[in-house]
């Protein structure tokens, strides 16, 4: 049963990754890297971490991938690039060097020597991987990283709005509205707000343009 | 299943994103290489927190999903800078800092 399902959940996984990496449309490669996280999160719950995989869909595939789908929609499709970096070589060269890379990766953890690795793993504590056990050794052995990480966020917050925030000259300036306007003594916001700018018979005439052009008032 | 098949898919994932990262030209799709390679990182770190039947490991990757989590916080809001200034989203043409 358990190879049953790490072969479909590690398929899945590939397949994902090879999604993200290959599709021409950012929107759909984020769809890819959801399925991706999904099946990494079934990965995840074969090795007994059920809260990491329950974070991994709530934070990852819930959180983060929203925050992306929205920039992508923000974005929009027009002004990405449709033609690949590179050209023909750099394409070849990367697929070499991923294959190499995972050549080298596959010797280091086989050839590791690792008496374990071929084992279906170690004995557990009735716990392991629960929300408890992390809680407890988040807050006894492992404090200075969590509080670490959750500085990290507050600066990655305050980072962020720092960086996507309107600056002045960059967006253009609205145009004026009729308050902004010069307007002769005796007229006021009131009267326009019920929309009667200049009433009859009230003494009051609108400004000749060439005198408001001057601004003698 | 053995601890080995998860390091294989872990290292076959690793691969794959940083292929992506070098070839593809739009930072949104770096960005999700990225986070290919760092999610790779948390199942090998898994794997060997099972092997060793630790809970260390899996604290780790939690730290990792934080990490990752910021990444994308920034990366998004330079990503977004970058649409406003109306430059090109595109990782070759943001040459101006590379001397």
């Amino acid at each position: 049963m358990a190879e049953v399902l790490f072969f479909i959940a590690g398929i899945g996984a590939i397949a994902g990754a090879i999604g993200v990496v290959r599709v021409a449309n950012p929107f759909y490669s984020v769809l890819a890297l959801v399925f991706h996280l999904l099946s990494l999160a079934a990965l995840f719950l074969l090795l007994r971490a059920q809260f990491v995989a329950a974070a991994q869909v709530v934070v990852y595939a819930g959180a983060v991938m929203v925050l992306y789908v929205f920039v992508v929609a923000y974005v929009g499709g027009e002004q990405m690039p449709v033609r690949p970096a590179g050209g023909p070589a750099l394409q070849i060269g990367a697929i070499v060097f991923a294959g190499a890379l995972f050549v080298e990766l596959v010797i280091a953890f086989l050839g590791s020597s690792l008496q374990a690795i071929d084992t279906d793993g170690a004995q557990y504590d009735p716990g392991f991987g629960t929300p408890g056990q992390i809680g407890e050794l988040l807050l006894t052995k492992f404090l200075l990283p969590f509080e670490v990480a959750s500085f990290l966020l507050l600066i990655a917050a305050v980072g962020a709005v720092v960086l996507a925030r309107r600056r002045g000259g960059i967006i253009q300036q609205a145009q004026g509205t009729p308050l902004d306007r010069p307007r002769p003594l005796g007229t006021g916001t009131m009267a326009e707000a019920v929309g009667i700018l200049l009433p009859e018979g009230s003494g009051l005439k609108e400004e000749p343009e060439d005198e408001r052009e001057k601004g003698g008032w | 299943m053995s601890i080995a098949w998860f390091l294989v898919v872990s290292a076959m994932v690793f691969s794959i994103g940083a292929g992506g990262v070098l070839t593809r030209r739009n930072p949104l799709v770096v960005l999700l290489c990225l986070e290919l390679m760092l999610n790779a990182a948390n199942l090998a770190l898994l794997a060997f927190s099972r092997m060793w039947g630790n809970g260390d490991g899996q604290v780790f990757a939690i730290v990792v999903i934080v990490v990752a989590a910021c990444e994308v916080c920034i990366g998004l809001g330079v990503v977004v800078a970058m649409f406003r200034r109306r430059l090109p989203v595109d990782v070759d043409e943001m040459t101006e800092l590379s001397g």
